[in-house]
């Protein structure tokens, strides 16, 4: 992995709104490699647009995306995969009616010669969902048979195919268990000290205290104050999401 | 697993369509035991031999239906673009003096061009697909009229190789033979690599009797049809071309990425595009894949008939390549289905159509029976989804 100085994707006042409704309002942000970045703010406040905007899912009006510090177009979530730029979408972005194995690999398939090549595949779904500790039946049951967790789970385990550089999780933890959302916090440290820049979104500022290094506070679409994770108090973070001042 | 619990998890199958189109391959059983009942001759070779190869030209338009499904959408103007192909074809070879084969090219082409406006239309518009392909339906056989001029109908001399193609080309038994051969062999190969390769990836596998029996079960198949053909004329050429067509089918559906993004398209192409599938590409080449199999079919039509007229694709062709995909088990609401539904289904819909011939009853009865079948077929469609979401 290359070393670069100054983030790895960033956004430089970025706007976006749908109709009347102004989902994001002149948002700067960086994710820098070997960092965790937690994303907070209430329902509504743009987390996802802004999610959406970092991975080519939606383009913004205003502003700019930079990957290593020069501007590019995000047209599409497969050009910022192939930026290194990798997704796990509030709405996980699953196909039910396909398995476990086809899903990871969705528009990244394993080939032998011209055909796919199951067996790699489905050897590597294995030691992607361990890592995770997420607990599936089989990877050849449709993902329309799983759990909300175990989706999820295979939506995480998915953006970490290919070592991505960036990986941005939308809730990733809000349909999780107990024990597996303890598995994807040590997995976040895991990736962190791997040199992976990480941003995720978040209701649970636990969580978000326990693992991020910054902490970004949406509020209304606008940036509400950035803050020092170890240095923040839960009160603090609490003012800064809902806007009351005491 | 105890005899119970296989019946158990075999009716969850049944009931949420995971058996594919064995369930349907049963039912084409039965239709054939009934209909022999009736009437002795329904299942001699020779009944046999022409419900196969009336079956071809139809099957492969219905082929094309079953893709375009697979991405979740429809494409009601198959018999049109049928239809002008077989006059395209007609007109360009007999009318103008062009060479068969460029005439025959010319028709491809026709379909590849009708696809890419679909495919323009509801990718760069949004548009549904039933309502622009309706209004194709209606523009086709406007130019279908057209192209066949005053006259209406334009015959095929029968010593032309398409017509012989499709009216008096049988493989020869060897061939047959050497063909069965070659797919068992074939396919027990792949089984066989693919459970070797997997015990070294310590990846479960399914018993070795279970692999022995497929591949018996294949070979039994295949041989009890090309044997009781073979007591008539045996396998018609353009048969054997739907035949393969469909396993081409099955093949890139189920084994290539693009099979897989069709899948993926068809069951949320929202997810799909979020995952990096190129949704735009995968729904041109559905529709340009299932006008071609049309216009292909219209143009083994117009060999079958040895004649181009308005009637070419009309009503009937339409209404029944779209129900063999449906009844073949290919679902309505996208990225569930099989190459073998077309065949499967065709064969139903055909052996209907024959058995009711066979028993003297006319166009009517036919119909009503199709009709019938379809509504069963859309009905067990939808319980399948409701069984599976639940
Ligand atoms: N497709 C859309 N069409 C119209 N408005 C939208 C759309 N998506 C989001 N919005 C609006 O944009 C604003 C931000 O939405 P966004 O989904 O980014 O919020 P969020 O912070 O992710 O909320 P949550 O915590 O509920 O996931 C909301 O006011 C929402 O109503
Ligand atoms: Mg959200």
């Amino acid at each position: 992995m290359t070393v670069v100085d100054g983030p790895v994707l960033a956004l430089r006042g970025v706007s976006k709104s749908y109709g009347a409704a102004r989902a994001l309002v002149d948002v700067d942000l960086q994710v820098h490699a070997h960092e965790v970045v937690a994303v907070i703010g209430d329902n509504g406040a743009g987390k996802s647009t802004l999610v959406g905007a970092l991975t080519g899912a939606l383009v913004p009006d205003e502003g700019e995306v930079l990957v290593d510090g020069s501007p590019v177009t995000l047209s599409d979530p497969s050009v910022a995969r192939g930026l290194g730029i990798a997704a796990v979408f509030q709405d996980l972005a699953l196909c039910a009616n396909l398995d476990v194995v086809e899903n990871l690999y969705l528009g990244h398939e394993a080939q032998r010669g011209l055909l796919l090549d199951e067996v790699t595949m489905e050897k590597h779904a294995w030691e992607l969902l361990n890592q995770l500790a997420a607990r599936v039946p089989s990877v050849r049951v449709p993902v329309a048979a799983l759990s909300g967790g175990q989706r999820q789970a295979v939506a995480i385990a998915r953006s970490l195919l290919g070592e991505p550089r960036v990986i941005v999780l939308d809730e990733p933890t809000a349909a999780l268990g107990l024990r597996q959302t303890a598995e994807f916090l040590t997995l976040v440290e895991r990736l962190r000290e791997r040199g992976h820049g990480v941003l995720l979104t978040s209701h649970s500022l636990a969580d978000v205290q326990a693992v991020a290094d910054r902490i970004v506070v949406l509020r209304l679409g606008r940036t509400n104050g950035e803050f020092d994770a170890a240095r923040t108090s839960y009160e603090e973070l609490l003012a800064a999401v809902t806007g009351i001042q005491r | 697993m105890s005899e119970s619990g296989l019946v158990a998890t075999t009716w969850q199958k049944l009931r949420t369509g995971d058996l594919g189109v064995l369930p349907v391959a049963v039912v084409l059983v039965l239709i054939g035991l009934v209909f022999q009942v009736l009437n002795p001759h329904f299942l001699s070779a020779d009944n046999l031999v022409n419900l196969t190869q009336q079956s071809a030209a139809t099957g492969v338009i219905a082929l094309g239906v079953v893709l375009t499904l697979h991405v979740g959408q429809i494409d009601l103007s198959v018999g049109a673009v049928s239809g002008l192909a077989a006059a395209v074809v007609a007109v360009g070879s007999v009318q103008l003096g062009w060479p068969l084969w460029l005439a025959v090219l010319a028709a491809l082409a026709v379909g590849v061009l009708v696809g890419s406006i679909y495919a323009a239309l509801h990718t760069r518009l949004a548009v549904p697909s039933f309502v622009f392909t309706l209004a194709g339906l209606l523009v086709i056989t406007g130019l279908q009229m057209r192209v066949l001029g005053p006259t209406g109908s334009v015959n095929l001399p029968f010593e032309w190789w398409l017509v012989r193609f499709c009216q008096t080309a049988f493989l020869a038994p060897a061939t047959s033979w050497a063909i069965v051969a070659l797919v068992v062999a074939g396919y027990a190969a792949g089984r066989a690599t693919d459970r070797i390769r997997r015990v070294r990836a310590e990846l479960p596998v399914a018993p070795l009797w279970e692999v022995v029996a497929r591949v018996v079960a294949l070979a039994a198949l295949l041989s009890v049809v090309v044997a009781y053909l073979g007591t008539n004329r045996g396998v018609g050429a353009v048969f054997a071309l739907f035949v393969g067509l469909v396993a081409l089918t099955d093949l890139l559906l189920r084994r290539t990425r693009w099979g897989r993004s069709v899948r993926a398209v068809g069951g949320d192409a929202e997810a799909a595009r979020k995952a990096g599938v190129p949704v735009r590409r995968v729904f041109v080449s559905a529709f340009v894949a299932c006008s071609t199999l049309a216009a292909l079919g219209g143009v083994l039509a117009v060999g079958r008939l040895a004649a181009a007229n308005q009637g070419s694709g009309a009503g009937d062709t339409n209404l029944t390549a779209i129900a063999a995909a449906v009844i073949g088990g290919t679902s309505l609401f996208g990225g569930r289905g099989s190459a073998w539904s077309a065949l499967v289904g065709i064969l139903v819909v055909q052996s209907i159509s024959t058995g009711l011939t066979l028993l003297n009853l006319d166009q009517s009865a036919r119909l009503v029976v199709t009709g019938l079948v379809l509504a069963v077929a859309v009905t067990i469609d939808a319980l399948q989804r409701r069984a599976r979401e639940a």
